[in-house]
């Protein structure tokens, strides 16, 4: 298999991200392996959006590189777009088109052989358990549906490195565990994914590595049991308070 | 290029046309609504009617010896088709039925008109030895039709009235062909505005066109393409293609339409086939303005006025409402306008196909629409994308 000619599956070096006002990201390097689900975690502006944005060649770096699998997100973007799946933060989706037909779209658009995306959507509908809301408008479904189906929306074409902003969020529990499934499988597979969340239970149950950013800076990088006993933490929010002074997620 | 990934897109737009009932009556019910009530309003329906004129007289040349000359007068504008002759005593009673629009013309045969006529006949070779008179005509100004269809029959009858029935078989050195404004009677207001109502029917596509992809980008959905391998040109070919889809959709419907009202252009399949070329190459000019008005709107809600900047122009200054004086110079510039004019050389003035001129105007028409597009390509994919 090609993914194992390239080294490494993302390869982020001296990123930075420069807004008009703020610096979103801020020289920031990072390298990740194929089979590795890598988490971004940090406190909201953090600059977790901003990288997910990056790598989905849709914002250009101000300064420095990143690559996905060794093709430079800039230059090379068309084989990039051939290689991710992108769950956006906020999930798009047309809201006159069925779960299904969204879905099915992302799979023409990726060239998903017809028979397979055929399969593959009815796989994916069962198992975040949206078989029977399919063929609704996507308009009319509750927030929690519409992420799950925004979910299979990125994963459709099985990509080999995927960008997940957020999947899990406003998910029930249910459907939280079926979206990690999913993930696990990706990972299984020899993919690549990197995931932000604000939940610290999914980064210390799903990740096997962790990347904690703050105002757009790496303050922490390592397996979830690496940064909890080198900080003397029961959990990697205790983590990030002791790193930064403040609480990661703000009280809801 | 992609073609699935343009057929699957062309295929969402045109479900999400379908499924949207605001965006369906815009794009289809709006063109038919618009057509049969100006076709119903403006037409005189019924295949070739002769338009009637109900014509007032009034004779004060009443106290002559030479009588008959007024009573052929009479008698010529009695026995034309399609004029009511009705009497009338006083000039103001008849001024005043002509204000009312109960006359589309009065005429005053005045005194001395037999003695004029007679004096002629004395010595017709000697204009210094007649005596002058004027037949007053007064039209209903209000009727485009009566004021310009009327004048000719009256002076054509005031020649049969002189010379007798045979007056233009006469032989004489200046010929005088019948009028051919006589056979303008038989249209309608309708037939003048028709090819106008037609180019009308599809401008509020600019509308649809500057919605839909203000939503798509408001929603996050061109960034969410953006992340898949669609390339930009195959997003915009998917967009003209469902756009083309609609405007053949709209075409047949306004065309059955107006056929189903009675409308019979002077036309044949060849001058029909033309008629729908050039209202899809004007389509191109419609998506093209509604790129660009998606380009300068922030949100979908400003998109709606701002494609109003694109649709007045071209409504007003080009297709059914009158134009005069710096209108009509403004109006050049209108791409809607040469859709109009070739649509009346076909339909109205009944030329045929192998005019030079309606294809001009359809070359015209085609090269504005794919600079226009061109232009609201570039500029949407340049600045209207985030
Ligand atoms: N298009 C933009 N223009 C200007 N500033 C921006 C833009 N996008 C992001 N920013 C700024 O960059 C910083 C990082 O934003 P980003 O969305 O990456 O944060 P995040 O870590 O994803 O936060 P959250 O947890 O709330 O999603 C913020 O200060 C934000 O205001
Ligand atoms: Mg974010």
């Amino acid at each position: 298999m090609s993914s194992t000619i390239t080294e490494h599956a993302i390869k982020i070096e001296n990123l930075t991200k420069r807004f008009e006002e703020v610096t979103a990201v801020d020289r920031l390097s990072l390298e990740i392996g194929w089979g590795e689900l890598f988490g971004l975690l940090g406190p909201n502006g953090a600059g977790k959006s901003t990288v997910i944005n990056i790598l989905s060649t849709l914002l250009e770096p101000s300064e420095g590189v990143a690559a996905v699998a060794d093709h430079d997100v800039v230059f090379d973007a068309d084989a990039v777009r051939e290689m991710i799946g992108v769950c956006p933060q906020e999930p798009a989706f047309y809201e006159h088109l069925t779960g299904r037909e969204n879905i099915e779209l992302f799979g023409d658009l990726h060239d998903v052989p017809r028979d397979v995306l055929k399969e593959r959507v009815e796989n994916m509908l069962e198992k975040i358990g949206m078989v029977e809301d399919a063929d609704r408008r996507a308009g009319q479904y509750s927030g929690g549906m519409i992420r799950r189906v925004s979910t299979v929306m990125a994963l459709i074409n099985d990509p080999r490195v995927a960008l997940l902003d957020e999947p899990t969020v406003a998910m029930d529990p249910v459907s939280k565990r079926a979206v990690w499934d999913f993930i696990r499988e990706l990972k299984s597979n020899g993919k690549a994914i990197i995931l932000t969340t604000h939940y610290m239970e999914e980064a210390e149950e799903l990740c096997d590595r962790v990347g904690i950013i703050d105002q757009g800076k790496l303050i922490a990088l390592g397996t979830p049991t690496e940064l909890m006993l080198q900080h003397n933490a029961e959990n990697l929010e205790e983590v990030f308070i002791k790193l930064t002074g403040k609480q990661l997620r703000e009280a809801v | 290029m992609g073609l699935r990934r343009v057929t699957a897109l062309t295929k969402k737009n045109v479900k999400m046309f379908t499924r949207q009932p605001a965006v369906l009556f815009l794009l289809l019910l709006f063109p038919i609504i618009v057509t049969a009530t100006f076709g119903l309003a403006f037409g005189g329906m019924g295949e070739g009617g002769v338009t009637n004129f109900d014509v007032g007289l009034l004779n004060l040349d009443t106290a002559t010896t030479d009588a008959q000359w007024a009573g052929n007068f009479e008698g010529n504008l009695t026995e034309l088709d399609g004029i009511t002759v009705l009497h009338y005593e006083a000039n103001e009673t008849g001024q005043a039925e002509l204000l009312q629009g109960n006359l589309d013309a009065f005429i005053v045969i005045p005194e001395g008109f037999g003695d004029s006529c007679t004096s002629y006949w004395n010595s017709p070779f000697n204009g210094s030895s007649w005596t002058n008179t004027t037949v007053e005509l007064y039209v209903d100004s209000g009727s485009m039709i009566a004021s310009s269809a009327v004048p000719p029959l009256v002076q054509q009858i005031i020649l049969t009235t002189m010379f007798g029935s045979e007056a233009t078989t006469l032989d004489l050195p200046v010929d005088m062909g019948s009028p051919s404004m006589v056979e303008a009677s038989t249209f309608s207001q309708w037939d003048f505005m028709a090819p106008g109502i037609f180019a009308f029917a599809s401008i509020f596509m600019i509308m649809i066109v500057a919605q839909s992809l203000t939503m798509e980008r408001d929603g996050g959905l061109l960034k969410r393409l953006g992340t898949t391998p669609l390339k930009s040109h195959e997003f915009m070919l998917s967009q003209v293609i469902a756009y083309m889809v609609i405007a053949v959709i709209q075409v047949l419907l306004v065309f059955t339409t107006s056929y189903a009202i009675g409308y019979r252009p002077a036309t044949d399949v060849s001058g029909l086939a033309f008629a729908f070329a050039i209202l899809l190459a004007f389509s191109l000019v419609n998506v093209g303005f509604g790129l660009i008005a998606a380009t300068i709107s922030k949100s979908a809600e400003i998109a709606s006025g701002v494609s109003f900047i694109f649709i007045m122009p071209q409504m007003f200054l080009g297709t059914f409402m009158p134009l005069g004086g710096g209108a009509e110079i403004v109006g050049q510039f209108m791409p809607s306008n040469y859709v109009t004019n070739a649509l009346t050389t076909i339909f109205l003035r009944g030329a045929p196909v192998s005019t030079l001129s309606i294809w001009i105007d359809l070359a015209l028409v085609f090269a504005i629409g794919m600079v226009v597009l061109l232009v609201g390509i570039v500029l949407f994919r340049r600045y209207g994308t985030r």
